[in-house]
């Protein structure tokens, strides 16, 4: 394993890179081991992770999905797929496994992403435990999305794990991924690595429902080929310390396409900085990228996006933030760079409250206060919700439901 | 349906509306009229509760009930609903307010079917997924209003010149819509600047004109082209001051 050896070494270097945004974590003070125990399925973890998986969206019966991934701070509790997708060639299990079994999964580790990134990146390579793999063969079209729960539960875990998702040319996968915690001081890194190939369809989900105490670090590249599609729908609707990500869609093919949503819900003193970034490096190659925070207490929102066009593309960037408290603080970054006339890129950002006319107005048609309020904060996050595919839309308005209600206190 | 007794309203320390009587029976309408400035729409806010707006003297009864001292959604619950003439722009899709009044005020899926088919007819469908009211045109916004509204199913309309602003086979329309309003029942208390509308109404029961914040005038709308043509002043004898 020499070239593993020589990641680890590249990796080594970058342990004191920092990355340019989000306040510094110190990861001498978490503790990386492993060990533990699986479960044979869902319904038999613990109570209170059982509880919170739920909210966060996860079928423990597993009577909708085609498959679950589940990681518990460092273990691999279950990966199991449905026989139908197995038998099509569709591979779900951990990186580590599948770098041991498959000698061209090394072709997609590291290769979207650096190792060399920044520290966040460069500790999963030397500390980090498993993640998920996901294979979707050539036309394989995986009708039930597949579920992945990276779960943490012990009281100063640095759970850093690496995702590779892989769609062939011309199929399609769903796939959500919640992440959840139970009240404990920790940190999560979630690297993940997409490859979107040709004519292949890709719709990410994610939601992130933390505790007041955490840090999280994900960092995501998608490589999308010509006529790929990939989209990125992220919902963060709990409380956090710090939190601080930009993925990134790289456009390298002709057509291709990338919407990357989140809908944030900033709470306490939590401060967020969250971007998206797309690279339009191919000819008709379209994307926009959509934030919609919510912010109330005393937190610290930044919202970033950019685009940088080198191509004829189309590109747009849609960041509103919504303050509801006096101390609440709000930043919008739109960034546009073009290095050639093709591209037509815009943007638009917004940061207000909600106004009393709004409010009178709603009351005027028979909205109580609390319902104006919830209203308009639920109406504010409804976007980008019509990309999703028709059986994840109710799964997203269930969660934004939820949103309200916490947005609310 | 609706009393209004000898109603005055202020705003900052300000009389607007002084001594209104109106009352509106079932399934009638009446235009309210008069030159700017004269408190039309400081009623129409009052009546619906809005600030900032209070009640000095005076109650407002509506279905039997004194609702002077309700709060707008209060009222909008019982019934009462008001279009508008400058709504604000709001954070939200204007599809997803629509969804929401319409699981509000409940409706039959053939009554829902009808909504989806006025909102196609009236030209409104591309505005669903843009915010509400954000780069309306002025037309847009009037029968915007006036289709929340009809998904409020009132009992008492109040419209705030939903005539203002907007092309003539629009004016028609919003017509047709308000004459179809009062046809299945209810009662509708109209403010226009123009009167353009009035010739397009089926029937208009009544004729109420404001100078001042008083009603001068109450009665039937016989003399409507003669205010069209010389103004309130000329056409009603009255002397303009206060």
């Amino acid at each position: 394993m020499k070239w593993r050896e020589e990641l680890k070494e590249k990796a080594k270097r970058s342990l004191n890179k920092r990355p340019p945004y989000g306040p510094d974590v110190n990861l001498g003070v978490f503790l990386w081991d492993k060990g533990g125990k699986a479960y044979r399925n869902l319904s038999t973890l613990p109570q209170p992770i059982l509880e919170r998986a739920k909210v966060t969206g996860i079928d423990v019966k597993e009577e909708r999905v085609g498959g679950t991934y589940f990681q518990l701070d460092f273990d691999v509790l279950r990966a199991k797929l449905a026989k139908d997708f197995k038998r099509a060639g569709v591979y779900l299990m951990s990186v580590e496994e599948a770098l041991t079994e498959f000698e061209w999964a090394r072709n997609y580790y590291w290769k979207a992403l650096p190792v060399d990134t920044d520290k966040y990146t460069a500790i999963t390579e030397l500390k980090g435990s498993h993640g998920y793999f996901i294979y979707v063969p050539p036309k394989v079209k995986v009708s039930k999305p597949l579920q992945t729960c990276l779960f943490i539960h012990k009281d100063s875990v640095a759970q850093a794990i690496h995702n590779i998702v892989i769609v062939d040319e011309g199929g399609e996968l769903n796939l959500l991924t919640a992440c959840s915690a139970l009240p404990v001081k920790a940190l999560h890194i979630g690297i993940t690595e997409f490859y979107v190939k040709r004519n292949a369809k890709l719709t990410f989900t994610m939601v992130h429902f933390w505790s007041p105490t955490l840090h999280v670090r994900p960092r995501a590249v998608a490589l999308v080929e010509e006529g790929g599609y990939f989209l990125n729908y992220y919902i963060h609707m709990a409380p956090v310390k710090s939190l601080q990500t930009f993925p990134t869609a790289k456009l390298i093919g002709e057509g291709a396409q990338a919407y990357l949503t989140s809908i944030l819900l900033a709470s306490k003193d939590a401060y967020l900085d969250v971007g998206g970034g797309i690279e339009f490096k191919a000819n008709n190659t379209k994307g926009e990228v959509i934030s919609r925070s919510v912010i109330r207490d005393e937190a610290n929102v930044i919202l970033r996006g950019e685009l940088v066009g080198s191509s004829t593309s189309k590109g747009h960037i849609d960041c509103k933030g919504l303050l509801l408290s006096e101390r609440a603080r709000g930043e919008a970054i739109p960034i546009l760079k073009s290095s050639t006339g093709l591209a037509e890129l815009t943007h638009e950002a917004a940061l207000g409250k909600i106004s009393h006319e709004e409010l009178e107005y709603l009351m005027s048609k028979g909205f109580s206060e609390d319902e104006a309020i919830s209203l308009v904060v639920r109406g504010f996050l409804e976007t980008g919700l019509e990309k999703l595919p028709p059986n994840l839309r109710g799964y997203a308005d269930r969660i934004l439901d939820l949103i309200s209600k916490y947005a609310r206190g | 349906m609706l009393e209004i007794k000898d109603l005055n309203v202020g705003a900052e320390g300000r009389t607007i509306v002084r001594g209104v009587t109106l009352t509106l029976r079932n399934g009638e309408l009446h235009l309210l009229m008069g030159p700017n400035g004269a408190g039309k729409s400081t009623l129409l806010k009052a009546i619906m509760g809005l600030s900032p707006y209070e009640i000095i003297k005076g109650i407002i009864i509506f279905n039997g009930e004194d609702v002077t001292n309700l709060k707008p959604y209060e009222r909008a619950k019982r019934g009462l609903a008001l279009a508008h003439q400058y709504p604000p722009k709001l954070k939200i899709r204007s599809g997803y307010l629509l969804k929401r009044l319409a699981n509000k005020y409940g409706h039959s899926n053939d009554s829902l079917r009808e909504i989806r088919e006025l909102i196609k007819e009236l030209g409104l469908s591309h505005l669903l997924n843009r915010e509400l009211y954000r780069d309306f045109s002025g037309g847009e916004v009037k029968k915007f209003e006036l289709l929340t509204l009809i998904v409020q199913k009132p009992k008492v309309a109040l419209l705030d010149e939903p005539d203002s602003g907007i092309d003539l086979d629009s004016i028609r329309k919003l017509a047709y819509l308000i004459s179809k309003l009062v046809e299945e029942g209810t009662s509708v208390l109209l403010v226009t600047h123009t009167g353009h509308i009035v010739k397009y109404l089926h029937k208009v029961n009544k004729l109420h004109v404001m100078t001042y914040g008083r009603l001068v005038y109450s009665g039937g709308v016989d003399v409507l082209p003669a205010i069209l043509e010389k103004g309130y002043h000329e056409a009603l004898g009255m002397r303009w001051d206060n």
